[in-house]
């Protein structure tokens, strides 16, 4: 064995490679939701029941509140769903990788000449596809109940754009907590916790300007009341600018956190 | 413990292990363990439940940094030189580690492409491990419907994509009945015959015997003893020669027939009344032939028997004088199952 010079480079997995075996793990993920198309049913049916729900429920009344009724409604609240798809998908992400964990599939990939991250990587890129046919369901139903697109295709776009690069951002911590927790039960407990007052405080559904004083700080910092407010923005018209960048700036420290640590976790994991 | 160092039949160590130690809190699950595994052979580690041979696998296969001590594969450090190392091994744990949703053709690809195959290559790559360990018709069905003796063939032609150097088995044939394990020892015996250094842990001696060159038998964490399997055999005792004389008063007497002939190495013939039995430690075939010859000659009656290999218990009696003091359920079912399989 002496005769084999090891040097550290040769270990080393170039972008190609990298590339490569994100590829080879992007279509396992994407053949496990072929092997169990129920899988995804919630990113079919919910934007479909959230939908319905939200506007023949509160339809009538909070349009009312912001004037112009159910029909001004559904453009104040399709943007806002948008939001929440992507946190809705990124719990998913948490309880499937913590399933996978305790298969022996995972020590494989931990004992393969491959990047770690480039598992979580592939998680990621098939989740960010799952998010598209959601958006993709929620704009049609939009449409069908009476959503206008009061600007461009390129901004509607560029709303689509930010909802899926922050909902990645969120798959990041969902992640984290799944490589962390000992059970996707759990997993899914503290999501939920965590879920409910984020998607409810804050501007997703209704506009936040009844709520009492402390409630109406807290939706101002809340995340998905930037990016509801950025896509609304994007697909009504109106200021954009600051709520853009609040939730650009919102993603990009979120994975600039927890991106590494869940990385560093799977890579601890034993 | 005589070093297999010395001899000259075997290469340099595929794999090197020294004074590894991994705890886990108050659990050692490793206490200073070493061993060699030397190049082209089979290693078996043999220990119960909670002895650490899986802790050891992990550690060897980078997913468990150990606390201390070192370790090498193919000459890779697995603390410094994790990245190589990977792609030395190969890995089949005590559960399959494939992905169940995907068919066998799939899983298989898929390892080729991590491996950095072309997708050509990993298509015929794929094609030929399928062909290999008898999976071609169930290519194309999701590994959740194989039954458990094709589940562990996919995993280990899985671990065989890459022709890995080295392959770890951690017990390649828990919970599988005595016909699938045959299937799998005649695979490990397969690969073992084109080169592959395996470090096999197991909890059956027979396991052991039937396809480790060398065994390590560990407990607690820690090594208690060593060597070629023919010299361990002698140690523990061989096999068990069982005999139910057709009248059972009689089994006091057979036992000192037995003691009273001096037959050549035969030693410790034990009567248990309770069971009817009379149970003889025997070395070699010659031995068996003559304690059943020489109860023959004398005219006793004889209306059962069996041999049977040293269990774990009997093992661990053996070389350390005590009961392994592990009590762990499921552990007597398996074996006896195994019993069935060798009567």
């Amino acid at each position: 064995m002496s005769a084999v010079a090891v040097t550290a480079a040769e270990g080393r997995i170039g972008l190609r490679a990298n590339l490569r075996h994100i590829g080879a793990l992007v279509r396992r993920n994407a053949l496990q939701i072929k092997a169990d198309p129920q899988s995804m049913i919630d990113a079919l049916l919910m934007p479909i029941v959230f939908t319905l729900l939200f506007v023949y429920v509160f339809g009538g009344s909070v349009g009312a509140f912001i004037g112009g009724g159910r029909d001004a409604y559904v453009n104040y609240v399709i943007p806002g769903l948008m939001a929440m798809m992507g946190l809705n998908v990124a719990m998913a992400v948490g309880t499937g990788m913590n399933e996978d964990f305790r298969k022996g599939v995972m020590d494989r990939f931990r004992t393969m000449p491959i990047a770690r991250s480039s598992v979580l990587i592939a998680k990621i890129v098939v989740e960010m596809g799952r998010m598209l046919v959601a958006t993709a369901i929620l704009l049609g139903i939009g449409f069908l109940v009476g959503l206008e697109i009061k600007t461009s295709v390129l901004d509607l776009l560029a709303a689509v754009g930010l909802s899926m690069l922050f909902g990645a951002s969120l798959m990041w911590i969902f992640i984290l907590l799944g490589i962390a927790m000992k059970t996707a039960q759990a997993v899914q407990g503290i999501a939920m916790l965590v879920l409910m007052p984020l998607q409810f405080g804050s501007s997703i559904f209704t506009p936040t300007a009844s709520m009492p004083g402390w409630l109406e700080t807290f939706t101002e910092y809340n995340p998905l009341s930037n990016l509801a407010d950025a896509a609304r923005n994007l697909i009504n018209g109106g200021p954009v600018a600051g709520s853009v960048w609040m939730t650009l700036g919102w993603a990009a420290a979120i994975t600039v956190v927890t991106a590494p640590l869940a990385v560093a976790r799977f890579r601890k994991k034993s | 413990m005589k070093r297999i160092d010395d001899d000259p039949r075997h290469g340099p160590p595929a794999v090197e292990v020294r004074g590894l130690v991994k705890h886990y809190g108050e659990t050692k699950a490793l206490d200073g363990v070493d061993l060699d595994v030397r190049e082209g052979t089979v290693l078996g580690v043999l220990g119960p439940n909670g002895a650490g041979k899986t802790t050891l696998v992990r550690c060897l296969s980078t997913l468990v940094e150990p606390d201390a001590g070192t370790a090498t594969v193919a000459g890779y450090d697995v603390l410094s030189q994790p990245r190589q190392l990977r792609r030395v091994i190969g890995l089949t744990g005590q559960y399959a580690s494939v992905d169940e949703k995907l068919s066998g053709w799939e899983n298989l690809y898929m390892i080729g492409r991590l491996l950095d195959l072309s997708r050509r290559d990993a298509r015929r790559r794929a094609d030929e491990m399928l062909e290999r360990f008898s999976l071609t018709e169930a290519a194309r069905r999701p590994a959740m419907q194989y039954s458990g003796g094709m589940r562990r063939r996919l995993d280990l032609a899985a671990s065989m994509i890459g022709r890995p150097a080295v392959l770890y088995l951690d017990e390649p044939t828990t919970g599988l009945d005595p016909r699938t394990r045959n299937e799998v020892w005649d695979e490990v015996r397969s690969m073992v015959a084109d080169g592959v250094t395996v470090l096999l842990t197991t909890q059956y001696m027979e396991e052991a015997e039937q396809l480790a060159h060398e065994l390590t038998v560990i407990d607690r964490g820690r090594v208690i003893a060593g060597g070629r399997v023919d010299e361990l055999k002698a140690k523990v005792g061989g096999r068990t020669l069982q005999l139910r004389p057709s009248d059972p008063a009689q089994l006091t007497a057979m036992a000192a027939a037995i003691a009273a002939a001096g037959l050549d190495g035969v030693v410790g013939a034990r009567a248990v009344p309770e069971e009817g039995q009379l149970y003889v430690p025997i070395l070699s075939d010659e031995q068996l032939t003559a304690v059943v010859g020489l109860l023959g000659a004398q005219g006793f009656s004889l209306a059962h028997i069996g041999t049977h290999l040293p269990s774990l218990d009997e093992v661990f009696l053996a070389i350390t004088g005590e009961k392994s003091a592990h009590d762990r359920p499921g552990r007597h079912d398996a074996h006896e199952q195994y019993e069935e399989a060798a009567v």
